[in-house]
């Protein structure tokens, strides 16, 4: 690699010019289209990539040499970011304020679509239903956790195995345990309350709240476990000295040296809340009926904004209309985000 | 010497924390004694044992792993290919990338770590249509296929993931000693090997807990394959298999809870191995 060997220039240059050919020639097909190596010209656009690197990688220099390993190295998690994150959110963007179809789009509309979907009752009952749920989720399942959590940071017996038990709903995928739960419901729990829970709207909202909790609580005491512990034991003898019985010594003590954690489990339980869509679709797949909202019947009783969003484009095959849905919903997540920041940094500066 | 709990407190601990326990694992309970029954036995009294018995477990789990519309084995395959060509790759890639970005400080390197942790942020509703219309259309044009296609989703999820695992390993790389790879480059290793063999080595822990995030993720992710490879289409994830074998026998719970016990089992297998690198990664993954 020191003394630039005039056979590994040679290989270089060989690796270079062959993979910057692969490349012209898989391009002049794509373009061109037909001919007899077509069906072959994925295959040597990869060859082509791969021996462009190649090429570089040996190119005999060590001005250079650390640039272009940066560049290798940088270069496929960059690649597949760029074309799975940020070209789907640019023209994600720019298809809400257009007639998009899913495949193609003929004119521009400007706000057409986002006007559009605040006239439909059915949108802002999904909206007004994720809200709620996104409220009474950060709250009840933060409270559940940190229940969860003292009891498994208390003198308790076979503290290891009722982690694990409280933690193990949140290995299931949600389409799984979302079945699950709809047989509890309908063919269990139905001969404790009359009728399923699912069969009602509120009942069936209830539902899915419950297993949420269910699924999430485990994971939220983790973490709350894990800020518990790093409370210092001597402050808490302190604590006991200075005659603090147990509830005291959790709300002046624990809950205050825990508060960063605490940020961190609503905005975690709000976020997660709000995109909920695997358990949704399980559970009820939106449906319950509501009588009379805003003067009109609704079907979708308990259809989340992501579940929402999902049927506007591929159910309703209404896509224009289901993107200007989507690009609310990133912002809704964005002002959330970006007041949680706020509120971790400012705590920062007060500890 | 800590304050000894009265007995009475102890035992409702205790109490407490059995109800829960309870609780939590009841459906695991209720899946696996009505996975051992017919269907008739199951709607007519689904928390006894009554009519249980181990050839009808057999005779279920035949006719759901030959089920056409499930095809376990298959699906399974799938899933596990996807899942682990996904973190080997992210781990690879995201540790090059990790390492790049922090031992570069240049406005580009600045500018890249800002992009992939803003990025965090985006919702896949918001990417998911735009998606596969890019990826039907550039798979078109470069005759690539890459949506019903293994190694198309597996480009998407380094895509998707990518971002979490450069923010967790650029933690780590900061905490590894420049002396290090300056000892190494003295004594002859090149620029990429110091890489290869110091970095990544040391990144170990990092890479455990990124592994198991990410894994926990696209193994139970629903919707991204169900876009990509369509609710029918031939490949399947296990995911999206009991998505459609649901959708085809309505209301036969014998082989519904059959189909989710078996795509709960390999999880749990896992867990049971390694509970401990599971919680702990988990919990490390949220508090970054």
């Amino acid at each position: 690699m020191d003394s630039p060997n005039p056979m590994k220039k040679a290989l270089s240059l060989l690796f270079l010019i062959a993979g910057v050919a692969c490349l012209g020639w898989s391009l002049a097909m794509d373009c061109a289209g037909g001919g007899q190596l077509y069906q072959y010209r994925g295959a040597v656009l990869i060859i082509g990539i791969i021996g462009f690197f190649a090429g570089l990688y040996l190119f005999p220099t060590m001005t250079h040499h650390r640039d272009i390993v940066n560049v290798i190295f940088l270069f496929p998690l960059l690649f597949t970011f760029g074309v799975t994150v940020i070209i789907p959110l640019v023209l994600g963007i720019f298809y809400s304020m257009t007639d998009w179809t899913g495949i193609r789009y003929t004119q521009f509309v400007g706000l057409a679509n986002y006007a559009q979907m605040f006239r439909e009752v059915s949108f802002l009952w999904s909206l007004l239903i994720t809200v709620l749920f996104v409220v009474f989720n950060m709250v009840l399942v933060n409270l559940v956790g940190f229940a969860l959590a003292l009891l498994c940071t208390s003198r308790l017996k076979g503290v290891g195995f009722f982690r694990a038990a409280y933690f193990l709903p949140n290995l299931i995928g949600g389409i799984v345990l979302g079945y699950v739960w709809q047989f509890v419901f309908n063919n269990v729990l139905v001969k404790v309350t009359g009728a399923s829970l699912l069969t009602k709207t509120p009942s069936a909202f209830a539902a899915i709240i419950i297993v949420y909790i269910w699924q999430y609580a485990g994971y939220i005491m983790l973490i709350y476990v894990n800020g518990l512990v790093t409370v210092p034991g001597d402050v808490l003898e302190a604590a006991a000295i200075d005659g603090a019985n147990a509830f005291t010594t959790l709300l002046r003590i624990k809950i205050p040296m825990i508060a960063s954690t605490i940020t961190i489990c609503t905005f975690l339980t709000l976020t997660s809340a709000f995109k909920q869509f695997d358990v949704n679709m399980a559970l009820t797949n939106g449906t319950g009926s509501v009588m009379d909202f805003m003067g009109q019947y609704l079907s979708n009783g308990t259809q989340m904004l992501a579940l929402n969003i999902y049927n506007t484009a591929i159910s309703k095959n209404s896509y224009a209309l289901g993107q200007a849905k989507a690009v609310l919903f990133f912002i809704i997540l964005a002002c959330v985000s970006l007041v949680q920041v706020r509120i971790s940094n400012s705590k920062e500066v007060e500890l | 010497m800590k304050t000894k709990l009265k007995t009475s407190t102890f035992v409702t601990i205790m109490v407490i924390a059995i109800i829960v326990a309870l609780y939590t694992l009841a459906p695991f309970f209720l899946v696996c004694i009505n996975v051992l029954k017919n269907a008739n036995g199951i709607v007519a009294d689904p928390v006894s044992l009554a009519g249980a018995s181990f050839q009808q477990l057999m005779t279920n789990l035949s006719n759901v792993v030959n089920n056409s519309n499930f095809s376990f084995w298959y699906a399974f395959g799938t899933s596990a290919l996807i899942t682990i060509l996904s973190l080997i790759l992210l781990a690879l890639f995201g540790g090059m990338a990790a390492w790049v970005i922090c031992r570069n400080k240049t406005v580009w390197s600045n500018v890249i770590y800002m992009v992939f942790i803003a990025s965090m942020i985006i919702p896949f509703q918001v990417v998911m249509l735009p998606l596969i219309s890019t990826f039907r259309d550039v798979g078109n044009f470069v005759g690539i296929s890459m949506l019903q296609s293994i190694p198309g989703i597996v480009f998407a999820y380094c895509g998707f993931g990518g971002a979490m695992t450069v923010f967790i390993l650029t933690g780590m790389v900061k905490t590894v000693p420049y002396d290090l790879e300056e000892a190494a480059s003295i004594d002859g290793c090149s620029y990429e090997g110091i890489y290869f063999r110091i970095i990544f080595p040391l990144l170990r822990p990092s890479v455990v807990t990124v592994t198991i995030l990410n894994g926990m993720w696209i193994w139970n992710d629903y919707l991204l394959p169900s876009l990509m490879l369509g609710q029918n289409g031939k490949v399947k994830t296990l995911p999206v298999a009991v998505q459609a074998f649901v959708g085809s026998y309505v209301k036969q719970w014998d082989l519904i809870l059959t189909a989710a016990l078996l795509a709960m089992i390999p999880m749990i297998i896992i867990f049971l191995i390694a509970q401990r690198q599971i919680m702990s990664g988990m919990v490390e993954g949220a508090v970054k």
